[in-house]
């Protein structure tokens, strides 16, 4: 395979001179190509690729936490608490907002978009859940902000803070928000609640050394979570 | 610059390389195990908070409570009421699968109007005026007509308001064709009536008796109450109690009982009279019961101590004159024993001296009201509505005869849709203008499908008010499809065998799902455009008032527990128990004009040597046989012993099975008098040599795709026999021959 690149005059006579140009400009050639797929496809990875996963959403009302936890008495828990029977009631239905929002009550034109698209017709929100981890997993909020007493910050971060509902980026592939991988497509990790992967589950799991079999069915490993 | 193939490959090379430095293929290849968990189809439940809506379960005449488990306005799950006294927390393979006929494909969603062929699936959907003033249209035409009596109706139901509305109608519209089901319960209460003059419901205290002897019930199979049944076998072990199966298959409950006695089919009756023949022998009965409370004592004895000995009873049921004896024995002896009828779930009557036979054994053992044994129940008796006032058209109707023979005999005057058949089958003059079929489905429940297809043919104008596109709502002309138990109010009085007074309540769980009506508000609505005495017979606003009235007093305590219950009732004493003429228990019926015991063994129709085997239907927990069929949860829990994909498996036993050179999973063709159909056969040590046994409730045509042509239809081969004495279909079996296909 090689004999047919190799620089052979027709006559059989080799020019040494010639040869070695030759081979340092082809050489300087391959590297050249190699650089360029090199960057080409880094550039794919790390930009195209990410862009091209993920694609935006906003919220059907943008939603201003600042503005909610002055307003309420018992912060988080106010909307987002865990019931009697301990399950969690995750983002409010229209009736909790109802109580107060029956009608308008500021200034802000979401809010009078909010009245009148959902209160006024008695339409829940189909509100764009960050968290939503796959129906495979059985998380329990009770276990831990109850037992563990951890708070909302660790794993959800500073949402509680924000004025205005961030943008949903959605996987195209599997229907998840960008935030259970997290901005760095890299993977990398700063905050606890940068990244809410399986293998962070578990990090924290193993780190604060909870029980490491399932209290249901006393199986160890993956039924901790996956029952 | 010389691009030549070297360089493309560095280039490639390089690519390769930044790839995996990037984290596109780490990302894609977690990315894409995510997405196969995300199929379509996979169903993802609702998340939110959970509440509990609880209502009556009324799939079967079990009665149980049920707890909806809601989320949001979703039922997602249906669960037994832990607080209900008749269930206590369990529910049945089919409750639980319940949520299934809310949503499953075979629901009628709208007022249908047939546009093709009678049967050929083509319909117009119209509008509920639309329908209801073309019902009214015809109806009215038959009493312009002067022949109210043109309309006939049967009913799967004849319990409760919805079924006192229904006669109620057909009362004031002038026909007395009103045909109920016929079932073992109904055979019971016969029974009972003429021997104790009780008219109400009949309960067993199986809770309380120390021993249970089955003469055939399906305890496990779906037989009375089944989840209270379940309970109650379930639990003797810790109340000491036995439990003993007279069976011609090892059946589930017979698997599970202390003892199986195998007989041959349909002697269970008269095992019961060799039992009484023992029991009188050695005077084991109760003295104080037979002496003061009893009357037709000797006669009964006479016949018995002639015609049940022991080695008579042997002959026809084949079991051990000792094991007879010791039957006998064991019953008498026993502290609070209970004998219980009605073979498999109960669905056939049976010959009326069959029942006739074990109550009077209830009786020798003074087993009638104490505990632990047959109660007779006082009738709940809650609807009181004023009689409907008739106007001529309809009085002079309601004279003609009923189109089901009965009331040709003083006393038994059952009402039987079997018969109706038969008799249009005779003579097809009779045939009724009008036929509305409420929550039943003779297509497919009565005996000889094909017969009854043929007749139910001819008649002119068929109307439905099925939830479910069934076998019979696909032949109808119009579907006025009717609220499924999730989405209605409806009143169930008396669970099957329960033994205290009850009645429970189903209410809607969730609002109706398509555009389908409370068959009490349908019937109001067409009394009020038929107008007159009809529109006065039906003063009320809808059918929740109508309850709601009915119920009086019962209706706030019934909405808050879901039931009301007569806790205080205590079972009346023997003293002023019965109602009879002579105040006493009447061994062989009143008003009987022979004692009926001659006809106690109905033998298999057919001719023994064209057709050598006995094909008996079975019942089973798993298959709904009655009008509605299997929801698609309980089909998939049925065994390759009864069904191979498409095709069903009989069982029969080994040695059989070797005389006609059948191999365990091969095809045969099974023939008996009324049809023939190809089958797998299933080699058994747990039948009785010469027997053929197919499951009920496969063989269904209609529904969906989920139940529609899987298995046969037991009724396509086994016709009624009809009890001389009540009417009643007696039938529990055909002869049969099996071949190698
Ligand atoms: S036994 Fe009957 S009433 Fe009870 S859950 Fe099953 S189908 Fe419903």
């Amino acid at each position: 395979m090689s004999h047919s690149s190799d620089p052979v005059s027709p006559e059989g006579n080799e020019s040494p001179a010639a040869t070695s140009d030759t081979e340092s400009k082809d050489g300087a050639v391959i590297i050249l190509f190699f650089i360029i797929g090199l960057a080409a496809s880094m550039v794919v990875g790390w930009v195209v690729f990410p862009t091209l996963l993920y694609s935006k959403k906003y919220q059907p009302v943008s939603f201003n936490h600042t503005l909610h936890v002055k307003e309420v008495e018992n912060g988080c828990q106010s909307c987002h608490f865990l019931r009697k029977d301990g399950t969690f009631s995750g983002i409010p239905t229209l009736n909790s907002c109802k109580s107060c929002h029956e009608s308008v009550q500021g200034e802000t034109e979401e809010e009078a978009r909010f009245v009148s698209q959902y209160v006024d017709r008695n339409r829940e929100v189909p509100w764009l859940i960050y968290s939503r981890q796959p129906d495979c997993v059985f998380f329990s909020h009770a276990a831990h902000i109850v037992t563990a007493k951890m708070d909302c910050v660790t794993c959800h971060g500073h949402i509680g803070e924000s004025d205005r509902s961030p943008v949903y980026e959605v996987n195209r592939i599997t229907g998840y928000s960008r935030n259970i991988w997290g901005k760095s497509i890299a993977g990398i990790k700063h905050n606890s609640w940068d990244r809410m992967k399986m293998d962070d589950c578990s990090a924290c799991h193993v780190r604060e050394n909870v029980r490491q079999t399932s209290v249901q069915t006393e199986k160890g490993g993956c039924f901790v979570c996956h029952k | 610059m010389k691009v030549d193939r070297r360089s493309f490959l560095a280039f490639g090379v390089g690519g390769a390389a930044g790839t995996a430095l990037s984290p596109l293929p780490w990302k894609l290849t977690d990315d894409l195990s995510i997405w196969s968990q995300r199929w379509p189809w996979v169903p993802i439940p609702k998340d939110g908070e959970i509440r509990y809506e609880t209502s009556t379960c009324t799939l079967c005449p079990g009665g149980c409570g049920i707890a909806v488990r809601m989320i949001g306005e979703r039922p997602v799950k249906i669960e037994g009421r832990k607080d209900h006294p008749v269930n206590q927390g369990g529910v049945c393979l089919r409750g639980a699968a319940g949520l299934q006929y809310l949503y499953g494909p075979s629901r009628v969603r709208t007022p249908l109007k047939r546009v093709g062929k009678r049967g050929q699936g083509q319909w117009a959907r119209i509008s509920w005026e639309a329908a209801l003033s073309e019902l009214a249209g015809k109806l009215k035409a038959l009493r312009n007509d002067g022949h109210p009596e043109g309309l006939a109706c049967i009913t799967g139901k004849d319990r409760g308001t919805v079924a006192a509305l229904l006669k109620r109608f057909m009362t004031a519209f002038g026909t007395p064709n009103y045909f109920g089901p016929a079932t073992s319960t109904h055979a019971l209460e016969t029974a009972v009536r003429t021997m104790t003059g009780q008219e109400g419901p009949v309960g067993f205290d199986l809770e309380h008796s120390d021993l249970v002897l089955s003469f055939g019930s399906g305890l496990l199979d779906g037989w009375g109450s089944p989840v209270r049944v379940f309970k109650a076998v379930s639990h003797r072990i810790e109340r000491h109690a036995e439990v003993i199966q007279v069976d011609s298959r090892m059946s589930n409950t017979a698997a599970r009982a202390d003892r199986w006695i195998a007989i041959n089919p349909g002697t269970e009756g008269v095992l019961a009279l060799g039992m009484a023949h023992v029991i009188i022998a050695k005077s084991l009965y109760n003295q104080q019961f037979i002496n003061q409370f009893a009357a037709g004592f000797d006669a009964f004895k006479k016949i018995v101590m002639a015609d049940f000995t022991p080695d008579a009873v042997a002959g026809i049921t084949g079991a051990a004159p000792g094991v007879i004896a010791e039957l006998a024995e064991k019953f008498s002896q026993a502290k609070r024993p209970v004998a219980l009828c009605g073979r498999g779930r109960g669905m056939v009557p049976g010959a009326l001296s069959e029942s006739m036979a074990v109550v009077a054994l209830n009786a020798l053992v003074g087993g009638i009201n104490q505990d632990g044994g047959l109660r007779l129940l006082p009738d709940p008796a809650y609807i009181s509505w004023p009689e409907p006032v008739m106007d001529p058209v309809a009085l002079k109707g309601n004279q003609a005869p009923r189109l089901d023979g009965a009331g040709d005999h003083p006393v038994f005057s059952p009402a039987t849709p079997n018969r109706f058949f038969d008799q249009l089958r005779e003579n097809a003059a009779r045939t009724p203008a009008i036929l509305m079929v409420a929550e039943a489905n003779p297509l497919y429940t009565l005996r000889d499908t094909q017969a009854v297809e043929k007749t139910l043919k001819q008649i002119p104008y068929l109307v439905s008010f099925s939830s479910f596109m069934d076998e019979t709502a696909r032949q109808a002309d119009l579907i006025l499809p009717n609220h499924m138990f999730l989405e209605r109010f409806e009143d169930v009085p008396s669970p099957a065998g329960f033994s205290r007074p009850f009645i429970g309540l189903s209410r809607p769980v969730v609002a109706a799902s398509y555009n389908t009506r409370h068959i009490g508000d349908t019937l109001i609505d067409l009394a009020r455009r038929l107008k007159g005495s009809i529109a006065a017979a039906f003063r009320w606003t809808n059918y929740e008032t109508c309850l709601k009235e009915t119920l009086g007093r019962k209706w706030d305590g019934m909405l808050k527990n879901g039931y009301w219950m007569n806790t205080a009732a205590s079972p009346v004493s023997w003293n002023t128990l019965f109602k009879t003429r002579s105040g006493r228990f009447e061994f062989n019926g009143e008003d009987m004009a022979a004692p009926p015991w001659k006809s106690i063994h109905v033998a298999a129709a057919g001719d023994s040597s064209a057709f050598p085997l006995v094909f008996v239907p079975y019942d089973s927990i798993r298959l709904a046989s009655g009008s509605v069929g299997n929801a698609p949860f309980m089909t998939k829990t049925v065994p390759d012993t009864v069904l191979i994909k498409e095709e069903i498996v009989v069982e029969i036993n080994r040695e059989t099975a070797g005389r006609y050179h059948l191999a365990e999973g091969k095809k045969a063709t099974l023939a008996t008098p009324r049809g023939q159909v190809t089958v797998r056969v299933h080699l058994s040590d747990r039948i009785m040599p010469g027997l053929v046994a197919m499951p009920t409730g496969l063989g269904h045509t209609a529904y969906d795709d989920f139940l529609a042509g899987k298995g046969v239809n037991v009724n396509q081969l086994i016709g009624p026999a009809k009890d001389p004495l009540s009417g009643y279909d007696a039938a529990w079996g055909i002869r049969a021959k099996i071949t190698k296909a």
